[in-house]
């Protein structure tokens, strides 16, 4: 689950990682106010979306004046913002976070990632703050300090001295800050079960102190249940609609672009079965997992959700039963005929336990638009090629 | 001969009596699998399909002499039953369940190795002998015994080219679902020496994701180590980066852990790389009659 900027610097403060002060706001008015409350001289206007490459996008801008506050939170609330992690369609920004302004000496990076060779969380940090980590690590390899930290030691002195001689920071208290920043950091991200956080910029300030300029947090959905708080932070208007419809009904949907919806049981094959549709010259509309609990419900809520994309030509069920039983496949095809109107081509390949039932099941139902396959690559096949008569 | 478990192998179920718990050491029995009891806490000295009930797992290793544990116990509670099970000197722990917290799992995992314990999962459909024995929730009737050994981290898929394997006239010696957590127990490079030392195994099927680096992993320890033929499919190569494919693990990240990536690296490993799933048989078919 990914959380906001503003709310990655609710719980940076817990922690104690420094922020410049601000406060969120929904409307014009509210971010004007703001702007009093803070005091000062410049203001920062920052959209608040769960996505990165906000300032290039527009979506970030520096005012000077309290009306200049209000007018370009009336140009950013409501904007369509689109960065490159966005995609086209871009984002509606809801909330605008006002924040004082602050005198920048340099930019650094700092963030927490867990290294899945390692198996353990590792700190990056980098003097090329401000860019994007995943462009350093390509063009500079070499500037960015990675250094891991086993949660059974936790961090260690010498993880801190690995982080400032390799950043080149010299001056003896700006090391000690800078270490005890990285230490709370990672506290935070192991009490919280972070999947990522990451802090572009961090900024140096005239005084030698360490400012999160940006905050970005990312966790472990397995965890949640032991964290209510973060959970409380969810923003739903962030998530995709058919997703999140989706996984209330124990499916695991993500669309795509392409004709053919998928439904498949299993996270791997149903990946397979993308990548056969797309071997045999068709393109994929969708991931979608109907998961080890399958019923007629389910599989009849898949249907729904495949089909309220215009873009379907025709839907390949691809089923290899294990504990789902293809005869409740079957049944939920049959149910979804009922309650929907199915008006593409559905090609049905169902292998494995109760296998024969359900192919019975099908014949006796005579539904014209169903196609009956004997495998993966006859499913795939069939399905490409209704495709591409529809 | 295959690998890690067989016929003789005494299994206990942490989490027995629970609904899931229940039902799959049941299907595990009826397969022929030495189910000697289970461990639910608060119901030791019961019995349950016919086994004993036991407290701890201690005690379920001192009376039943179990050196393999099948876990089935709620997510959140994983970590706890995995080092429990290593502290108690169990050798091997298949845990089934989905969804245990990657913190819980870095944590329990180095705990395991440092008592020696070896992991399979989490989120994983568990390890089958054709024929001998079944750990998990695979369904039975699809693994013929053979000479073909396989190693997934997808459930489905595991299945899908068992059945294929089959279907082409090969069978399955072990066959072994790892799991698609961004933390897993045993991987590729684990069991791919001990498919390679199996007499029985003449053949290897890998099946990846998208995710992580431990196919690259294998396939430099294939380039080095391995001469019996592999074949491998890599899923996910339509899949969009920066979104999760259903595994908690299964996601492009910095636009690393692509398929593509993965297929190159065992191509240049010499393993058959198939395009599409619907390959595997025919491609283990192809390298045994080589």
């Amino acid at each position: 689950m990914n959380i906001h900027e503003y709310q990655a610097k609710q719980i940076f403060a817990k922690y104690g990682v420094a922020t410049p002060r601000g406060i969120i706001a929904n409307t014009p008015e509210q971010a004007a106010r703001n702007a009093e409350e803070l005091g000062g001289d410049i203001w920062v206007v920052k959209a608040q979306i769960h996505a990165g490459g906000r300032g290039l996008g527009g979506g970030v801008k520096l005012a000077r004046s309290k009306d200049e506050v209000k007018q370009l939170a009336n140009e950013i609330l409501g904007m369509n913002l689109v960065t490159h992690q966005t995609g086209p369609e871009g984002k509606l920004v809801q909330k605008v976070y006002i924040e004082e302004g602050a005198d920048i000496v340099d930019e650094l990076y700092l963030g927490i990632v867990l290294d899945r060779a390692k198996e353990m969380p590792v700190i990056m940090a980098s003097t090329e703050g401000g860019m994007a980590i995943e462009d350093v690590a390509h063009d500079s390899p070499e500037k960015i300090i990675k250094v891991a930290v086993d949660p059974a030691i936790g961090f260690q002195g010498f993880h801190g001295r690995e982080l400032v001689f390799g950043l080149g920071i010299t001056d003896k208290k700006e090391q000690a800050k800078f270490i005890k920043l990285a230490s709370a950091l990672y506290t935070l991200y192991l009490e919280n079960d972070a999947e990522m956080i990451e802090i572009n910029p961090l900024i140096k300030t005239t005084t030698g102190d360490f400012l999160a300029l940006d905050g970005k947090m990312s966790f472990d959905d397995s965890a949640l249940g032991r964290h209510q708080d973060i959970e409380d932070m969810r923003d739903i208007s962030e998530e995709d609609a058919d997703e999140r419809e989706a996984s209330q009904y124990g499916l695991s949907y993500i669309s795509l672009d392409g004709e053919i919806g998928c439904m498949v049981n299993g996270a791997g094959l149903a990946m397979g079965t993308m990548d056969t549709i797309n071997y045999m010259g068709g393109t994929p509309a969708n991931f979608l997992d109907v998961g080890g609990n399958a019923n007629a419900q389910t599989v009849a809520k898949g249907f729904e959700i495949i089909l309220k994309n215009p873009k379907v030509k025709a839907i390949f069920v691809n089923i290899f039963g294990g504990i789902v039983r293809c005869d409740r496949i079957a049944n939920g095809i049959l149910e979804a005929t009922k309650l929907t109107d199915v008006n593409v081509p559905v090609i049905v390949r169902l292998d494995g336990t109760n296998a024969p039932e359900a192919a019975e099941i099908l014949k006796n139902a005579n539904i014209p638009n169903i196609i009956v396959a004997d495998d993966l690559g006859d499913g795939a096949a069939k399905a490409v090629a209704a495709a591409k008569q529809a | 001969m295959s690998i890690l478990v067989n016929k003789d192998t005494k299994i206990i179920v942490q989490g027995f009596t629970g609904k899931e718990g229940t039902f799959h050491a049941q299907q595990c029995m009826d397969y022929g699998s030495k189910i000697v009891g289970g461990v639910t806490p608060n119901k030791g000295g019961q019995e349950h399909l016919g086994k004993p009930v036991f407290n701890t797992v201690a005690e379920a290793i001192a009376s039943t002499g179990a050196t393999v544990s099948m876990i089935f116990v709620p997510p959140v509670f994983v970590a706890d039953a995995v080092m429990e099970a290593a502290e108690a000197g169990i050798e091997l722990a298949v845990i089934i369940t989905e969804g245990a917290p990657v913190r819980d799992m870095q944590k329990a995992k180095a705990y395991a190795i440092k008592h020696g314990m070896m992991t399979i999962g989490p989120n994983c459909p568990g390890i089958i002998t054709a024929e001998e024995c079944k750990i998990g929730i695979m369904p039975g009737m699809v693994f013929k015994k053979g000479s073909v050994g396989l190693i997934s981290k997808s459930g489905t898929l595991t299945y899908e080219g068992a059945n294929q394997v089959c279907n082409e006239g090969f069978g399955i010696s072990t066959a072994v679902g790892i799991g698609g957590d961004p933390i897993i127990g045993l991987s590729y490079k684990d069991l791919l020496p001990m498919f390679e030392a199996d007499p029985q195994t003449e053949a290897i099927v890998m099946i990846g994701e998208i995710g992580g680096d431990l196919e690259i992993q294998a396939a430099a320890y294939i380039k080095e180590h391995i001469t019996k033929p592999v074949v491998a499919f890599i899923a996910g190569q339509t899949a969009p980066a920066g979104k999760r494919m259903g595994h908690a693990g299964a996601i492009i990240s910095g636009g690393a852990g692509t398929a593509k990536e993965k297929m190159e690296a065992l191509e240049a490993a010499g393993v058959r790389v198939v395009i599409s799933p619907a390959e595997i048989g025919k491609a283990v078919a192809e390298v045994l009659s080589k």
